[in-house]
């Protein structure tokens, strides 16, 4: 009779509770870095931020004066993610667009279906590396060594996976139906992927693009060597074949300086650079999980 | 009849559109070539630019732990011995963490809403960049573990791996701030993989009197453990070839010690701080480097996907 109900000396129940336990601490300790790292971030880094912060140069570490501002940076980091972007989403698109629309699952759709994965999970800095050996070691670009061009092309290097991955597997959620109505009432293989399926998957590719975009923006590894740094205003076109400044190096940099102004400098470039990082991702979230709900109805 | 011939006729595309057809597929099977490219490049100029100093040292390279630009010596032991430690050490701590953290996402211990919410904190936690967690890591996470080091190492000095006075920057560091990295890509794949095991399996198991944790243990965890595997496999190749956040806190030192107390290197970090400057041979046993740090990600990614497709969940 007593064993209908329950007991909470069973070792049984003494365990559950134990594990239980266990796995809220766990979730604790997960959530826990975030939460320091976030509010840190914000209260470290938005108290710094002012008017000047966006128009100045950064002052060379040295002078404990005053620090100056980030604009090269900041231009730098959308000049370089934007070169990384050109190259890697037409690229990518157009790669995704051949294994789910063309390949029939033979040996070299499989081959690159393969090389995606591998290719993601190529440390950064190696890319880096062979950017390194193979434009600015050898002046490829017009006799430039470190370049912005250089710095954006090993971006995309680490942006391409991801944008081939979400186009493929965006292409391959659309229903065959809208294929076969297309093709059936006449129109070409291109007409119809540019006209029916990649719209419809349109918005799927760009939520996983602009990701992938958020993630290059802020990966410093590629950049050290390829990019390098600069202290000084982009003015033109010119520029893109210099030094070029960057959010991601300029934390790097300056957070190892010994120098007080230099440190706060970084904190401030990491505010809005986790700023603009998360509110992307909160943002491509809630429009995800809208898309999803307007869907089911 | 007439009639039904000029409809056929026009039912034949114009040459023009038939070319533009040919030419959108052409395209973009050699776009889609490029990553085979890329990746071929990859792995072909690191090994070309590595050949001098593969050719000098061999094998020793990876053994010996003098590197000295002066006197032109180079061996990357204690990069690679590096590398090896802090990320096995580091996922070692996520594991458990990270899968405890997905079976609280995916049991119902509290409502779902709270483990949306909890879910999508530790998926953001990723979106964070490495340099960020490194600034991070040099002004808050160092001062404030500094006083734990300090009674590590008075308490446990006699374990070789605690048995240097700590200062500042160290390799300890490092791997903590690996679980902060790593954290979010073993809870994001074990919870995707637990959320596929059937709710057949747990009811069957709740069936016959399981408790919810006998459940969990014997039956749910094991259905999972293909994908904890693969994630744990991709975790262990992002931290092999994690840059930043690490090169920033380990201490970049090439003095060999077994103390995790002491300053540092991975392949990585050496690569980060010596690359810019370096001229002559100690570029081509910086690609030596790189090519071993690339092998050993490469090995690990293609292990990782070999695991996914052996053991993917059939039911």
């Amino acid at each position: 009779m007593n064993s209908l109900y329950y007991q909470k000396r069973l070792s049984r129940n003494i365990g559950d509770k134990f594990f239980t336990s266990l796995s809220v601490i766990c979730a604790l300790i997960a959530i826990l870095p975030l939460i320091f790292l976030v509010t840190y971030i914000l209260y470290k880094g938005g108290s710094q931020i002012t008017p000047e912060l966006f128009t100045l140069e950064p002052n060379p570490p040295g002078d404990d004066l005053d620090a100056g501002g980030i604009n090269p940076a900041l231009i730098g980091t959308l000049i370089i993610t934007t070169i990384a972007s050109i190259i890697a989403i037409p690229v990518g698109v157009g790669g995704g667009i051949y294994l789910a629309e063309y390949s029939r699952g033979g040996a070299f759709s499989r081959f690159i279906r393969f090389g995606v994965n591998v290719l993601a999970g190529v440390p950064s800095i190696i890319a880096g590396v062979f950017i390194y050996a193979l434009i600015v070691s050898t002046k490829i670009l017009f006799g430039s060594m470190y370049s912005g061009l250089a710095g954006g092309m090993a971006l995309s290097i680490l942006m391409l996976p991801t944008v081939i991955k979400t186009t493929d597997e965006g292409l391959k959620l659309v229903p065959n139906e809208l294929r076969y109505a297309s093709l059936g009432v006449g129109a070409s293989m291109y007409a119809t992927i540019l006209k029916v399926t990649l719209p419809s998957a349109f918005r799927s590719i760009a939520t996983g693009v602009v990701l992938g975009i958020a993630r290059a923006a802020g990966e410093t590894a590629p950049l050290i060597f390829t990019a390098l740094f600069s202290y000084y205003y982009i003015v033109g076109i010119e520029d893109l074949f210099y030094e070029m400044g960057s959010l991601a190096i300029l934390i790097y940099n300056f957070a190892l300086e010994p120098y007080d102004a230099q440190n706060k400098l970084a904190w401030a470039a990491s505010f809005i650079l986790v700023l603009s990082i998360l509110s992307v991702n909160i943002f491509s979230r809630i429009l995800a999980a809208f898309t999803e709900k307007t869907k089911r109805v | 009849m007439e009639e039904k011939l000029t409809l056929f006729k026009n039912r034949k595309r114009f040459g023009i559109e038939k070319n533009i057809d040919i030419i959108f597929k052409n395209t973009a099977l050699v776009l889609s070539s490029f990553v085979a490219i890329i990746l071929l490049g990859i792995i072909l100029v690191v090994f070309f630019q590595s050949f001098e100093s593969f050719s000098r040292y061999g094998l020793k390279f990876l053994v010996t732990s003098e590197w000295n630009p002066v006197k032109d010596e180079y061996g990357a032991f204690t990069a690679i011995y590096g590398t090896l430690v802090t990320s096995f050490l580091s996922l070692l701590i996520t594991i458990p963490l990270g899968v405890g953290t997905a079976i609280f996402i995916t049991e119902d211990f509290v409502p779902k809403v709270f483990r949306e919410i909890i879910g999508s904190f530790v998926e953001l936690l990723a979106a964070i960049p490495s340099v960020v967690l490194g600034l991070w890591a040099i002004f808050v996470m160092e001062p404030f573990f500094r006083a734990f080091f300090v009674f590590l190492h008075n308490f446990f000095g006699w374990i070789p791996l605690f048995s240097t006075e700590p200062t500042g920057r160290n390799s300890l560091l490092a791997i903590l701030i690996l679980v902060v990295m790593l954290l979010p890509i073993v809870t994001a794949i074990a919870r995707d993989s637990l959320n596929q095991v059937p709710k057949k399996l747990r009811n069957a198991a709740y069936g016959i009197g399981a408790s919810r944790w006998k459940t969990i243990f014997s039956v749910i965890l094991p259905a999972a453990l293909s994908g904890i595997m693969a994630g744990v496999l991709l975790a262990l190749g992002r931290a092999m070839g994690e840059t930043m956040a690490v090169t920033m806190i380990i201490g970049n030192s090439n003095a060999f010690s077994w103390s995790l107390l002491s300053p540092g290197y991975t392949i990585s970090s050496m690569l980060a701080n010596q690359f810019g400057e370096a001229d002559g041979s100690q570029v081509s046993s910086l690609f030596y480097a790189a090519f071993v740090l690339m092998i050993l990600s490469l090995v690990v990614n293609i292990f990782a996907q070999w695991l996914v497709k052996k053991f993917s969940l059939k039911y």
